[in-house]
Formats: structure tokens, sequence, C-alpha cells
């Protein structure tokens, strides 16, 4: 980020920060459920209210997006101490439903290229927990080719006419606001055909659906937009520029989920399957037929998990320091689809029969619907075929893949039936 | 290499690598390869001037690091070795020292001035044929006899251990496990030196027949004290390991990417295929996420922060992922790649000898896996 300094800390201000926050947090915030630390709340009403209530707290104690600047509801603070209000809140419940893509993805987004007015009105409201924003970024057509968005945006004057599709979004029906890429030029080629727009998304001619999942979760949303008329005030960046913007937007999105973003609030768990440990318990559990395996695999997620916070931190530092160019958070990404990957094949292999079929009211299957969704990790936010081209081509510097629709104009790009 | 060092330190890891680079570039590292002590003495105490052999000795006794961490300073040496594949007896030699400096008798420390002009080289006889790099497995006899010890029993794979002026011998005794400080001359301790994978170290079997010491070249105090001892040793000699080996794996990506831009086939370079680049980018992250994991070992042993688990990670994953990193490589080279011309294989000789000493990548994901105790 331009405007963001990843100014030096003086140690002794972090200590005295880290005891700070942690009275603070003893004080006001809800301690994780120790028995179940991390299972989120069922209900959407309930989640989305208690969300926003905790953000809420943590404005009010003035910790809460402690990175964005003084004027817009922030801290003005710097990376540094960010990490200690993220290190001292894993023990509590935190309004993590706030950090991506809110505070972490649209938010320096809209900092970068929002007029001051647009500043104002958006970033105090997500900052106090009022207004939650998602993506409109993936169609139905492709997800990887996001520069091959067929959502248009027709300008009558003042307004853009919008009609098309977005999928992906996630928990979009309990949300304030999205980003939304569409076309306002076709006679262009692709990439400068296409416009970034703020959009309110409980609109009547927005439609959303939710996505049920494999393992029966329904977090995700399909949109449907019918001639919904966006004021010319929503674009975001320039008319036809927005190609610039989803740039910025996808690389915030990757320094988010390679932990890498000094906007994001609260850490994400590292997995869902289970730390280590409680895998290592329903193994004693099991011990007996094969316990040489179990410690070898078992010793193999240990070293993925404790490997990619190294990365990850090694990432940060070497981005800020100039070591590494600013996609390496690829290389986060990369290692967090495969390691969770492996995760969920030996919490399988761990659970044994009773991830297959178990008794009413066990959660042992837990470990094979995870499984079933194993790839979900290589696949949201950005394949793991994209990571591997970008560090092959941004990192290593080799030769981009031939596009076959870089300069035509994209009415006339070949596209799926 | 790590991304934050001090002024001080990165001045002296250009020392290091210029050094390397204009003392002994890889055709030198080949020449030497006929050398009986895989490098010249006269070599050996020119590195020893750059400090490469006193960060690990206390101040009190001439040495002295350059952050205040030793195990840090001298894993910025490892990995710019790594990236020369240079010979040289660095580890066994500042693994010993370290324990001297802590725990030896003022005797024993007055070696360490010879350490640290290179004039004496310190090696650690630890494994035993058949056995494994850990303290139970040692069977190696100490005696009790004339007030003294007679050392019994055989030691495999001693790095430098012909050409060490003293040994460190790792024994049971009745009080437990002991170790004794021996000198090379020592009646009765025959070191005859081995074949190894790696053309640069030299390793020797060690065996002791009768070698009586006295109460004096015991190190440290038999029983638990040198069982953690000899866990501090491993330790020292694993993060300079992963360190090396991360330096090593770094070089060889560094050289097969360019091959890839220069090399056409169809037309076109190899760095143009989809195909290749992804498993370059697997490679890079492989190579990054080894350094990370060897920096966070040698921060966890330097702040003395869950160093047996950050130790064992970094074991499990350097090990295993530097000889991957350079199979690839070998593929990605294709016929050139297995030959004894390309330097290629120098690097994959070393990074296997590190794979498997103290401990293969399997035997550390075991430990974890018991540290968590399962």
């Amino acid at each position: 980020m331009d405007d963001f300094v990843y100014a030096e800390t003086d140690p002794g201000e972090l200590a005295r920060y880290r005891e700070e926050v942690e009275a603070w947090m003893n004080e006001n915030m809800p301690r994780r459920d120790p028995v179940n630390p991390w299972h989120p709340i069922q209900d959407d009403d309930e989640r989305s209210s208690r969300n926003r209530e905790l953000q809420r707290r943590l404005y009010d104690g003035g910790y809460a997006a402690v990175c964005y600047p003084k004027e817009y509801g922030g801290q003005s603070l710097t990376a540094a101490h960010k990490q200690v209000i993220d290190d001292v809140s894993m023990d509590f419940d935190m309004p993590i439903l706030f950090s991506l893509p809110t505070l972490a993805i649209c938010g320096p987004t809209i900092l970068e290229f929002g007029t001051e007015e647009q500043k104002q009105r958006y970033i105090p409201a997500w900052i106090k927990g009022d207004e939650l924003w998602v993506q409109f970024m993936s169609e139905p057509s492709g997800g990887s080719d996001m520069a091959g968005a067929l959502t248009r945006a027709d300008r009558d004057g003042d307004t853009f006419i919008v009609n098309g599709s977005k999928i992906w979004s996630t928990f979009a029906q309990r949300s304030d606001y999205a980003l939304m890429l569409a076309r306002t030029n076709w006679d262009v080629p692709k990439h400068r055909g296409l416009t970034m727009f703020i959009v309110p998304i409980h609109h009547p001619d927005i439609e959303i659906h939710t996505i049920k999942m494999v393992d029966g979760t329904d977090e995700f949303c399909q949109e449907y937009f019918n001639d919904l008329m966006l004021p010319a005030e929503n674009v975001l960046g320039e008319v036809d520029d927005g190609w610039t913007v989803a740039t910025r937007l996808l690389f915030h999105e990757r320094a988010a989920v390679g932990n890498a973003s000094p906007y994001s609030q609260g850490r994400h768990r590292n997995t869902s399957a289970g730390g280590v440990e409680d895998l290592a318990a329903v193994a004693r559990d099991r011990r007996g037929a094969d316990v040489g395996r179990h410690r070898q695999r078992l010793g193999h997620l240990e070293t993925l998990g404790q490997v990619e916070e190294m990365l990850s931190d090694r990432v940060v530092k070497g981005i800020e320091g100039g070591f590494l160019p600013a996609p390496s958070g690829s290389l986060v990404r990369l290692f967090h689809g495969l390691s969770r990957a492996e995760r969920y094949t030996v919490a399988l292999e761990v659970q044994g029969d009773h991830a297959l079929v178990w008794n009413r009211g066990e959660s042992t299957g837990a470990a094979g619907l995870e499984y079933l969704q194993r790839q979900a990790a290589s696949i949201g936010g950005g394949t793991t075929e994209m990571a591997r081209n970008i560090i092959s081509e941004r990192i290593l510097g080799m030769p981009r893949e031939p596009a076959a629709d870089r300069d035509l104009p994209f009415s006339q790009v070949p596209r799926s039936g | 290499m790590r991304f934050d060092l001090s002024d001080d330190q990165e001045f002296f890891r250009e020392t290091a690598r210029r050094f390397i680079e204009t003392e002994i570039p890889v055709g030198k590292v080949r020449e030497w390869h006929d050398h009986p002590d895989g490098c010249p003495q006269s070599w050996w105490q020119a590195a020893a001037e750059l400090g490469w052999t006193s960060l690990m000795v206390p101040e009190s006794l001439g040495g002295g690091s350059i952050s205040g961490r030793p195990i840090v300073d001298l894993a910025i040496v490892a990995d710019e070795m790594g990236r020369g594949v240079t010979p040289g007896p660095f580890m066994p030699t500042n693994a010993v020292a370290d324990t001297l400096g802590r725990l030896g008798a003022p005797d024993q420390q007055a070696l360490l001035e010879g350490v640290m002009t290179g004039e004496v080289v310190l090696g650690w006889a630890f494994c035993e044929p058949g056995g494994d790099w850990t303290a139970a497995h040692v069977a190696a006899e100490a005696v009790p006899a004339n007030g003294g010890y007679l050392l019994n029993g055989i030691k495999t794979a001693v790095e430098a251990g012909a050409q060490a002026h003293h040994l460190l011998v790792t024994t049971q005794s009745p009080e437990g496990l002991a170790q004794f400080l021996v000198s090379a001359d020592a009646a009765g301790l025959t070191a005859t030196p081995q074949e190894s994978l790696d053309l640069g170290r030299r390793f020797a079997e060690v065996r002791l027949d009768g070698v009586a010491v006295g109460p004096d070249a015991l190190v440290g105090a038999p029983g638990a004290a040198t069982v953690a001892d000899v866990e501090r040793q491993c330790q020292v000699m694993l993060v300079l390991q992963c360190a090396e080996s991360a330096g090593l794996a770094a070089r060889v990506l560094e050289f097969t990417a360019e091959y890839a831009f220069d090399r056409y086939s169809f037309g076109r370079p190899l760095a143009s295929y989809q195909a290749l680049k992804h498993r370059f980018a697997d490679m890079k992250m492989w190579s990054e996420a080894s350094y990370a994991a060897a920096d966070a070992a040698a921060d966890a042993l330097a702040d003395g922060r869950e160093e047996v688990r950050t130790v064992s990670v970094a074991k499990s994953y350097v090990g295993d992922r530097s000889v991957e990193l350079m199979q690839d490589c070998v593929q990605l080279h294709g016929g050139i790649g297995v030959t004894y011309e390309h330097d290629l294989h120098l690097y994959m000789r070393r990074a296997t000898v590190n794979w498997g000493l103290f401990g293969t990548p399997a035997d550390h994901r075991e430990r974890l896996s018991r540290l968590l105790g399962y």
C-alpha cells in the first residue's frame, strides 16, 4: 500500500501496547469457548449480529482496524501493533466476519481508489461494525479469468444499468455492500472495458441465492442483477479502468489470504479439521493397528502447520524489506492450499471408519465431509494454478502465458457456449 | 538468506560469500575432492580468520559472536557454504567448540585458541554402526580403571574423524551417558577414512580399543546433564545442516531457472512452458519455506524457545524438500543433469548426506509426533 508506512516499532513500546491490549481484551471481549473454540454460530442472523456487536466493542475500545488512518476511524498504527492484537486475540471471540473481505480486501482498495466522499461514507461504517462488505468478482462463466466478466453495466446519463450474475460471494445474504466488476465497454480488449462499482446489496433488483456446498454449508451466494440502476457516484476509480482497481484488489486479497495484510483483524484458525494435537488425541484413542504410520503422518502435519506460519512470517518480512517482490503472497497461498489438502487427508485416515459411517449425534463424520471438500482450499481466493503462474511469472520472471484474447475487442473474444 | 540481518551481519555474510567465490569457486571444490583432508589446512586457517570457528566460543575465551546470538551468525556461514558446496570441518568443529566453551575444563578450553586460528580441528564421535543419532543408541563404553576410564567401542560417520586433532567421544559409563575429549593420537584410537556420497567432506570410522583416559578427559557431568549436552550438540548440528541445505537448494534452483531461460526446445525457452513453470513455482515455494524453517530453527535455538520441536520441524521439512527439489532440477536439466561433469550432483551429494545424518526427516517426524503425545 502506498500510503501505509511499515514503520520500525520500538520493542519497548510494543511490549507496553501488548499489556494494554491484554488488559482491555480481558475486560471487554468474551473468551472463546474452550471446548469448541472455533465453532461458528450456525444461525446466519445470530452470526451477523454477533459479529457486528463485537466489531463495535473493538471500535469503542480503540482496537478496531488499527492500521487504518485515524480520520476514517482507525488508529494509524503500524503492522507490528496489529500483530500484537492478532496474537492476543487468539484466546478471544473476534468479529472475524469483518476481517475478510471487508477490512482486508475491500477496505484497502477503497482507501486507494475511493474519492474523499466515498472514504468518509463507507470506511467508518465498517470499522464501527455497521456495514459488512463482500466481493462480486467471479462469474458463473469463469473464476480464474476474472477480466473476462460478462456482467454488463450500460451507461444511461448519470446512471448505469446492470444485468448479469456474480457468484462465490461469501455471506452476501447478510452483508450490506459489495465491490462489483462489470463490463462497460465491449469494443475494447477485455482489460480496458471494465469498471468497478460499489453496490448496495439489499436492493429489489438484486436476487440472492445461497449455494449449498458438498459439506452442507451455504455461506456462498450467487446474485442476479435485473436492470439494477446504479448512480455514477458509485463508480470506484475511473470508468473503463476497473481492471487497475481489480488488480489491486487481488493484490490485497493475496496479501490477506497469505496473512500479510496490515488491514486484517484477528487471526483465522489454521484449519477447520482440528489442530494436530486433536488428531493425535483421536489417534491415541484408536491406537493399535497403525501406530507407526500415524506417527509419520502426524509429524508431517505438525511440520506443515509450523512451516506455513514460518513461511508467512518470512514473506511478510521479505516484502516489507524489499527482499521479495510484492506478489510473493502467492507462495503462502500455494503452500496453504497444498497443506490443507494433506491435512484433511490425514484427518480422514486417523478417524478411519468413524469418518465414513457414524452414529447419529456424533461428530466424527466432520472429517469425512471436510475431506470431500478438501480442494476448496486450493480453489477459493484464486486457484493454486493461478498462484503457480504468478510465482513463475512475477517472482521468477518467466514468460507469461500466451493469451488468445489479449488484443481483441471483447465482443469478438470466443467464449464458452 | 535471512531478511533481518543487521549491518554487521550483512557485512559478515557478504565477506563470507566473497571469500567463497574468490578462494574456492566450484572448480576448486572439484580439485579438492582429491585432497585427503578435503581442503588444505592453510585454507581452513584463512576461513577461521573470518571468524567461522570463533563465533560459538565465549568472549571470555577470546571468541564472540556478531549479534549476541552465535548460532544465528554461524547459520549465515552455513547458508553461504551451502551455496558454494564448500568443504571444511565446519560443523563438528563448531558443535564441539560450543560444548567445550560451555563445559570444558580449563585445559580443554585452552584448545579453543587453536580452533579459532584454524590450527585445531575437532570431531564428534557419536553415531555407531546400526544405531541411530540418539543418545539412547550409544553403546560405546567407558569402564572405570586406574582412577580414569578405558574407552571401547566403534563410531561411524564421524565427520573429520581422521583430520580432527581431538575427538569428543560419547559413551555409556557406570554413571550414565558420559563424554570425553580424546586426543587423536591416543593409544588404541584408530580413525579409518570412510567413503561418502559427499565428495567435499571427510568421514571416518573411529575405533576405540581400550583407550585409556584420565578423569580430566570428561566433558560435563555424566548422566542426565550429558544427555542434555548431547541433545544440544545435535541441535547445533541440525541447525547448521538445515541452513546449509537451504543454501544448497536455493543455489540449485537459481542455476536451474537460468538454464530454463537459456535452453530452447521447439523454438521457445523451457521457462515458457506452463508445465515446467508450475514445477518451478513449487520449487520456489519449497526453497523459501526451507529458509523460513531453517531460520526459525536457528532463532529457536538462540532464544531457547521450543527449540526441540522447531529444530525437528526444520529437519523434517528442509531435509525432505531440499533433495526433492534437486531431483526435480535434475529432471528439468535432462541428461546433462545426471552427468559427472555438471555441478548439480555436487549439491545433491551434500544435500543427501545432510538428509540422513542426525536423523532422517522421517525420524524427526516420528519425534514430533511423540512430542505431541502420540
